[in-house]
């Protein structure tokens, strides 16, 4: 077993060596290295052939058609393209968007950015579980609401939002449906036949392909328009120029490739990780999930152990590659915001650990995972004030704390 | 985030952890910060009669320039008169740590601890 251990597989995940090997044949002078945009010779006619390849994989891996894929940089430049693009296309029936606190800042923060240009955003609060209540999604549409932007799942609890029952809501209503799906291609069957959803944000790289590269579904039937946020040579059907970057175009094509074969398989054998780590934690004292258990993807645990503070327990855990909800992780003092828009307290927001298990993980390395955590949040807890309070009986919300 | 070597070295052996009675009349006790904010230090310092501390434990919740903003505080003031223990300013623990500037909230925690077990101290004598 090699250390440290990676358990950050939704930060993003190393490129599988099968898609790796692919890229490489898209490079160098003997390779596919040409300008898929040109005509004039085979160097470009071949680039052109493995773009569209990859187009088909990355379209059946969503059951698309491979002519609504838009290749990007990645989910953040979906994730604005789709907002902004459509928010401008479409402002002159409306200036409201509806989204969700817990989403990823580049929803959130391209929301903000809206804001200041007039539009005006409702951020709906999720349940405690980090599900969404389709009455309350409901409730806040409006007569001018013209998107509405919902991740499918979320990057730190894990949760599956319900995108086609939302689209039932959004399609007679002709409000633009945008779902962020960095974090459930390859991990949550998706059908883009079935789901009413008109826009969706993919990424590369948290299924093995490449950092840097993503796409945009953009329906065609019902046909969606936005205004280009990149000008230029006019690719992507004027939705994004730019010279189409191939070798990142295959490896996101390989990526999804394998993930549609392997997703089955592979969800099994995340979900007997997962529950093997969470019974590691069963019987120890004052352990909360954050999130739903049920609707969830298998690779994703995030927990928190109370009275211990999630920087100091990281630090403890050197071995271990994962995240903190702590806001001393960052630079900011506030926790993860998703754990307080589920309404968590701050100081259990400030205790969570997440884990994420990926195509690499194995039992031995969540065994050894379970030990180290035991072993260090008995040590922590020997430190904290807090735990002896709590084992004293003492009721913490009881103490005027003087706030710093 | 990298932490200095003086830091680690606290966290992993950290001094002076433990309890006293806070209830004994030469105990001082200083429990600052709040869960919320995610560091709670407590401080006890025991207190000999010509007014110099014997003795210091602590107990800490919070990150690692938390726990060892209060270990060394511990083994500063321990040998120190009260008057010369409520002079440690947060700058002189910040630099013996090399504390990041994300981080020197740990050291004025650490400075309000002392100055708060002190206060108990002398409420507790009147
Ligand atoms: C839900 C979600 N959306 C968007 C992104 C951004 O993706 P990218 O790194 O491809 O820009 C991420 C990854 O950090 C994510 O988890």
């Amino acid at each position: 077993m090699k250390l440290p251990i990676y358990l950050d597989y939704s930060a993003t995940t190393p490129i599988d060596p099968r898609v790796a090997e692919k890229m490489i044949q898209c490079m160098t002078p003997d390779g596919n290295f040409g300008n898929p945009a040109s005509r004039s010779h085979a160097f470009g006619w071949h680039a052109e052939e493995a773009v569209e390849e990859a187009r088909k994989n990355v379209a059946a891996l969503v059951n698309c058609d491979p002519r609504e894929i838009v290749w990007t940089s990645g989910a953040t430049e979906s994730d604005n393209l789709a907002i902004k693009g459509a928010a401008q296309f479409y402002q002159k029936k409306g200036k409201h968007i509806i989204t969700c606190k817990t989403e990823h800042k580049a929803v959130l923060d391209t929301c903000r950015q809206l804001e200041r240009d007039g539009f005006e955003v409702t951020y709906l609060a999720p349940e405690t579980n980090g599900l969404i209540d389709l009455k309350k999604l409901e409730a806040a549409i409006r007569d001018d609401t013209i998107l509405i932007s919902i991740m499918h799942v979320n990057n730190e609890i894990g949760v599956i939002q319900d995108i086609e029952a939302i689209g039932e809501m959004t399609r007679p209503r002709k409000i633009i449906f945008h779902v962020d799906a960095a974090q459930s291609a390859g991990k949550v069957a998706i059908d883009l036949q079935k789901a009413k959803v008109d826009l969706m944000s993919f990424s590369a790289h948290k299924i093995y392909g490449p950092k840097g590269m993503g796409a945009l579904f953009v329906r065609r039937k019902p046909r969606i328009r936005l205004e280009a946020q990149m000008h230029g040579g006019g690719h992507e059907r004027g939705m994004r120029s730019g010279t189409l970057a191939t070798h990142q175009i295959v490896g996101m094509g390989e990526a999804f490739r394998i993930a549609k074969e392997e997703m089955a398989t592979e969800n099994e054998r995340f979900r007997a990780l997962r529950d093997r780590l969470l019974n590691g934690f069963k019987d120890m004292e004052e352990v909360y999930i954050n999130g739903d258990m049920e609707h969830r993807i298998t690779g994703n645990l995030n927990i928190s152990f109370n009275y211990v503070e999630g920087e100091s327990l990281l630090m403890a855990l050197k071995d271990l590659a994962i995240s903190s909800g702590s806001a001393c992780t960052s630079a900011s003092l506030e926790p993860s915001y998703v754990l307080r828009a589920l309404g968590r307290d701050d100081e259990l927001a400030h205790s969570s650990l997440r884990f994420t298990i990926g195509r690499f993980t194995t039992e031995e390395e969540i065994d050894y995972t379970i030990e180290q955590v035991r072993k260090n949040v008995d040590k922590l807890r020997e430190l904290s004030p807090l735990w002896d309070m709590y084992k004293d009986g003492i009721d913490l919300k009881s103490i005027q704390w003087a706030a710093h | 985030m990298a932490y200095s070597e003086k830091v680690l070295e606290h966290y992993e052996n950290p001094r002076n952890v433990g309890t006293m009675d806070k209830d004994d009349n030469h105990v001082g006790t200083g429990m600052v910060g709040a869960p919320a904010c995610g560091d709670v230090m407590k401080l006890q310092i025991k207190v000999n009669d010509d007014g110099v501390i014997e003795d210091a434990k602590f107990k800490t919740y919070g990150c690692g320039s938390a726990i060892a903003s209060s270990s060394l505080l511990t083994e500063w003031v321990k040998g120190k008169t009260l008057e010369e223990a409520g002079q440690i300013k947060n700058t002189e623990i910040a630099e013996e740590l090399a504390l990041p500037p994300v981080k020197i909230h740990c050291s004025v925690l650490a400075e309000d601890a002392i100055k708060a077990a002190i206060d108990d101290y002398q409420t507790k004598k009147k």
